[in-house]
């Protein structure tokens, strides 16, 4: 099979790889999301700290 | 606790407290993410590649691999979060209540995914992106209810009140979960029955099978990890004052 092939899906393509594509951005966000919070929140909190601090 | 030897209940306290969550969900990170990549590689190599097209549908049915998967993990995901929620409202355990919270997110991202693609299936195959047949729109409701309980828990400002709420709204909702699963049965659906769960004969060859199966063991590897993930800054949040946390990150002088 070529990659073309491959990529063509029997000519369904266009749905299979929409289809995984969209399942990739909503897998990717709900790890990215909650990460990006909690590196977010600490640095805020160490910023807070460190004012008092000063 | 005379049934329950103490270091049982010893051991159960010592996990469900945060800074040991917290601890042990760090360090569990890489193995979960690890096991989750050679999961997904082995059955996007099994079904996209090593798998043939199917007879009828030609190279469209590929959709299988993510769309039967979510959607098991989207009916799967809301068990866990309805016994976690109902965890929490009993005993009051506060890790049983972010857990609950924690799954809400993922599980509907995996109800919108099944949803999704599923359209992108029905397109080519029946010819339209949607129809209000049994299956379909009870899967829709499930997303409904998903965003009910994220939507309830972010309105209410007192997390141990919110997850009471969200515990009884996950719980009601409960009702929707076997309508979903038997609605292929039950009703006369556009969506087609069920062709792997017939535990007597699979109606699936084993080369399209297999690769299936293992998706949906990289999806619930997948749910540990994303929820985990929400579970720790949840924990953060609601630990903030707490000393562990101040120790852990600010150092003793904060």
């Amino acid at each position: 099979m070529s990659l073309q092939e491959f990529f063509a899906m029997g000519g369904y393509g266009f749905y299979v790889w929409t289809a995984y594509g969209i399942t990739l951005a909503v897998l990717a966000a709900n790890i990215m999301i909650p990460v990006m919070q909690r590196k977010q929140w600490l640095r805020r909190q160490l910023l807070k700290s460190k004012r008092k601090e000063g | 606790m005379f049934l329950v030897p103490d270091s049982v209940v010893r051991f159960f306290h010592r996990m469900a407290s945060p800074p040991h969550f917290y601890a042990l969900t760090e360090r569990l990170m890489p193995w979960l993410s690890a096991i989750f990549i050679l999961l997904t590689a082995a059955g996007l190599y099994g079904g996209l590649y090593l798998a043939p097209a199917d007879y009828q549908q030609g190279d469209s049915y590929r959709i299988i691999y993510i769309h039967v998967p979510s959607a098991w993990m989207s009916l799967f995901i809301y068990t866990v979060m309805a016994a976690a929620g109902a965890i929490g409202l009993v005993w009051r355990i506060k890790l049983a209540e972010v857990v609950a919270i924690s799954s809400a997110p993922v599980g509907a991202g995996f109800t919108f995914v099944a949803l999704v693609t599923g359209s992108l299936w029905g397109k080519p195959m029946w010819g339209t992106w949607w129809v209000w047949d049994a299956r379909l729109t009870s899967e829709l409701i499930l997303l409904f209810l998903y965003l009910g309980v994220i939507g309830l828990y972010g309105a209410i400002d007192d997390k141990r009140v919110a997850s009471k709420a969200v515990a009884i709204l996950a719980l009601v909702g409960v009702v929707n979960i076997p309508i979903i699963h038997y609605s292929v049965e039950w009703w006369n659906t556009l969506h087609q029955g069920p062709t792997v769960t017939k535990m007597d004969k699979p109606s699936i060859h084993v080369s399209m099978l297999i690769p299936l199966l293992l998706m949906a063991l990289a999806f619930k590897f997948y749910y540990l990890i994303a929820m985990l993930q929400r579970a720790r800054v949840e924990v953060l949040l609601r630990e903030r004052s707490a000393q562990w946390v101040r120790n852990k990150f600010f150092g003793a002088a904060s």
